[in-house]
């Protein structure tokens, strides 16, 4: 081993690739969840350092809010045709049309009616495993996750009842109509996230990297204006230098103010940072305490 | 000499009240590695319970069912990185039920910290974390003498904890524990030395996790690859490609080099060494990778290549150290599965051996294995299996057993 230099990040790709190898193996019909982000593109490349030359073992699927930044969208379609995989989007709207959603207001925030859609997509093609970017340092539920996370018939999360994960032995088994959630990059950090962009030149939408964009201040948080959120009366439009450190739901994301215009210079404010990612980020997991933790017991990634 | 950073993985052994989660949230806090709004959320938690000072501990407190009750019911996983290392902390709880969460996250760990209150010294806990962390193999354990400044900082206390600790230790086999006193409250000897410990000459915690050798805690000697997927391609470019894929476990493996496969016990010679990155030469444990063969002989997943000058056990009769983990005890009379590495096959439990209490060590004869009990048993399976030790090798010498009805984890073995 003296010899041979393996870093922390080849340590965590190793991991995820054995890890994504293990549902290929196991699973009848697994599926990547892919939506775009930055923490799915890694997924992505990991997904390639698996199982090529081969094509992927399992489609791609994306649960759209309609609520996305539309660079990100472009990214995913791009990314997906770029490596010729299969990708399923399926769409808040068909959930809505279908009255299995009911939303008071089309603008508000979606994420919690992504479960139901999630749901209906898991049915309707039969997955018994979604692969999910998910990791554990985002956020105080996810840390008490297993890496292979079983759910019942109704996606539930029971965190008081989990199975015990061992060593690396993974235990795939489900039920018919019961179905796995895995997150191979459970152990990955904000940080590891960007140290492997940059290290495989990853494309990433381009609204991770600082620009200017037009933003309103409410309370602590600064909101991009967009087709879906427009200044009240009384707040002012500013233009800001910002990047995304997430990208989520429009009416909810938050960018922070940056000059960070690439991987390498991203890296050296998440070294300096004293905000967390979804701290910074996320206006709907700062409602209660156990925001997350609720979603996911519904379904939720 | 590389400066590439590792990845370390310990795990953290004691109760609530030796100041486990303070200390965690001190490492956390003293690295720098707590956000501000992480830590102004905990304020106010601290503040709502009325307490003077920021409460570290609820740094580590995850669900909401944990808040309301004040306790950790599960294992959770907290990283934090220094200049020099990534570390991962594996939070357990340490009430007495919960030994399976301590197996299930010792088993990942390259390192223990295990806790003790100064005022109370070595308790029934601490010789059950030790013996837990030497079943499942830990290879450094730390032991924290925490509460320090309960004790007036006393060299004294600390040698008498520390030499009574030092002989229990020795009857497991263990040796080379290193000790260090702190306060975890104050912050003496987690990140900085601090002054009123200046009779130690040893390093800080962190210090040392920095620095511990963790290089050969990995088996480097024996070559183990399980099969995970057989990679066939079929595209035109691609046509006669087949390829194992799988990550080596231990050991090294180069293009050229002879290898057996079993069960089987056929050979062939490593015409690749294929990843994404390009073609390797040598490959090491714990890389994940894709082999070629030089002949085309029947391969399918759980096979498991090695090498002829280190072969494991080929067995279908084998004895194992076992930790039930779910709350229907051991049914004699039932087949279960066993999964070991990439291998998932049926079992059967011949005989109980007996049962360790954990507490004192003592054996004992037994006819039924409950949660969270250990034992010594005989087990049959349906398809040999390649085996070692566990002491030689972690990852070919463990498996989960597997309730076929249920389909729940149900103990964790280790082949003894």
């Amino acid at each position: 081993m003296s010899k041979h230099t393996f870093t922390h990040l080849d340590a965590l790709e190793s991991e995820s690739i054995h890890i994504m190898r293990e549902v290929a193996a196991e699973c009848k019909n697994p599926a990547l969840l892919f939506s775009g982000g930055k923490d799915s593109i890694v997924m992505l490349r990991l997904a390639e350092k698996a199982f090529r030359p081969a094509k992927f073992p399992f489609p791609l699927v994306h649960i759209d809010t309609e609520h996305n930044f539309p660079e990100v969208i472009a990214t995913r379609d791009k990314l997906a045709a770029d490596l010729g995989e299969r990708l399923i989007v399926r769409s808040l709207e068909d959930s809505i049309k279908r009255g299995t959603i009911v939303i008071k207001d089309p603008d508000k925030p979606r994420n919690p009616y992504q479960s139901v859609t999630l749901l209906e997509t898991i049915a309707e093609f039969g997955f018994d495993a979604c692969m999910g970017g998910a990791r554990r340092d985002e956020e105080k539920a996810r840390a008490k996750e297993r890496i292979f996370s079983f759910r019942d018939e109704f996606g539930q999360w029971d965190p008081k009842n989990q199975r015990p994960e061992l060593w690396d032995i993974y235990n795939t088994r489900v039920h018919a109509g019961e179905n796995i959630r895995v997150f191979p990059i459970s152990n990955w950090t904000e940080m590891d996230i960007w140290e492997y962009i940059a290290r495989e030149k990853l494309y990433i939408p381009e609204i991770y990297y600082a620009h200017k964009r037009e933003v309103i201040r409410r309370g602590n948080s600064v909101i991009p204006v967009s087709h879906l959120v427009q200044p009240k009366p009384g707040e002012k439009v500013e233009v800001l230098s910002v990047r995304f450190r997430t990208v989520g739901d429009m009416t909810c994301t938050a960018p922070v103010e940056s000059t960070a215009s690439n991987a390498q210079e991203i890296i050296e404010e998440t070294s300096t940072t004293r905000i967390t990612e979804r701290g910074a980020t996320r206006m709907d997991d700062q409602t209660s305490e156990a925001s997350m933790e609720l979603r996911k017991k519904e379904g939720y990634f | 000499m590389s400066n590439a950073i590792q990845l370390l993985r310990f795990i953290t052994a004691g109760s609530v009240d030796d100041g486990k989660s303070t200390l965690i949230g001190r490492l956390l806090h003293d690295s720098k590695s707590i956000f501000e709004d992480q830590l102004s959320a905990i304020s106010k938690t601290s503040e709502k319970r009325g307490m003077a000072a920021v409460d570290l501990s609820l740094l580590t407190d995850g669900l909401q069912a944990e808040r309301e009750q004040g306790i950790t019911i599960d294992v959770a996983y907290r990283y934090f990185a220094t200049p020099k290392r990534k570390f991962i902390i594996g939070d357990t709880p340490g009430h007495e039920q919960y030994t399976r969460n301590m197996v299930t996250a010792a088993s990942t760990a390259n390192l223990v910290v295990i806790l003790i209150d100064a005022r109370k010294g070595v308790l029934t806990q601490t010789r059950r974390h030790t013996f837990l962390a030497s079943l499942v193999g830990v290879p450094h354990i730390v032991l924290a003498v925490n509460k320090m400044d309960m004790v007036g900082y006393s060299e004294d206390t600390f040698n008498t904890i520390v030499a009574e600790y030092r002989a229990f230790a020795a009857q497991l086999g263990i040796h080379g524990v290193t000790c260090i006193p702190m306060s975890a409250l104050n912050g003496d000897m987690v990140v900085e030395h601090g002054d009123n410990l200046s009779w130690y000459k040893g390093a800080p915690l962190l210090e040392f996790l920095e620095n511990v050798v963790i290089d050969y805690d990995v088996n480097t000697a024996d070559f183990r690859y399980p099969v995970q997927w057989v990679c066939r391609p079929q595209t035109q470019e691609y046509h006669d490609f087949r390829g194992y894929m799988g990550r080596i476990e231990s050991g090294d493996i180069a293009v050229g080099d002879e290898v057996t496969v079993l069960p089987s016990g056929r050979t062939s010679k490593v015409k690749e060494i294929v990843t994404y990155d390009g073609n390797l030469q040598r490959a090491y444990a714990p890389q994940s990778v894709t082999l070629t063969l030089e002949d085309e002989i029947d391969i399918s997943r759980g096979d498991m290549f090695v090498k002829a000058s280190a072969m494991p056990q080929v067995a279908k009769e084998f004895e194992a150290m076992l930790c039930w983990l779910a709350e229907a005890p051991l049914d004699l009379n039932r087949k279960y599965i066993i999964k070991h590495t990439t291998r998932m096959v049926k079992c059967l439990f011949s005989r109980l051996e007996y049962r360790v209490d954990v507490n004192t060590l003592a054996h004992h004869a037994t006819a039924k294995l409950n949660m969270n009990d250990i034992a010594r048993v005989a087990m049959k399976v349906q398809q040999p299996l390649a085996l070692d030790h566990y002491s030689k090798n972690r990852f070919t010498g463990s498996f989960i057993v597997i309730d076929e009805a249920t389909n729940n984890t149900v103990a964790a073995g280790m082949i003894a």
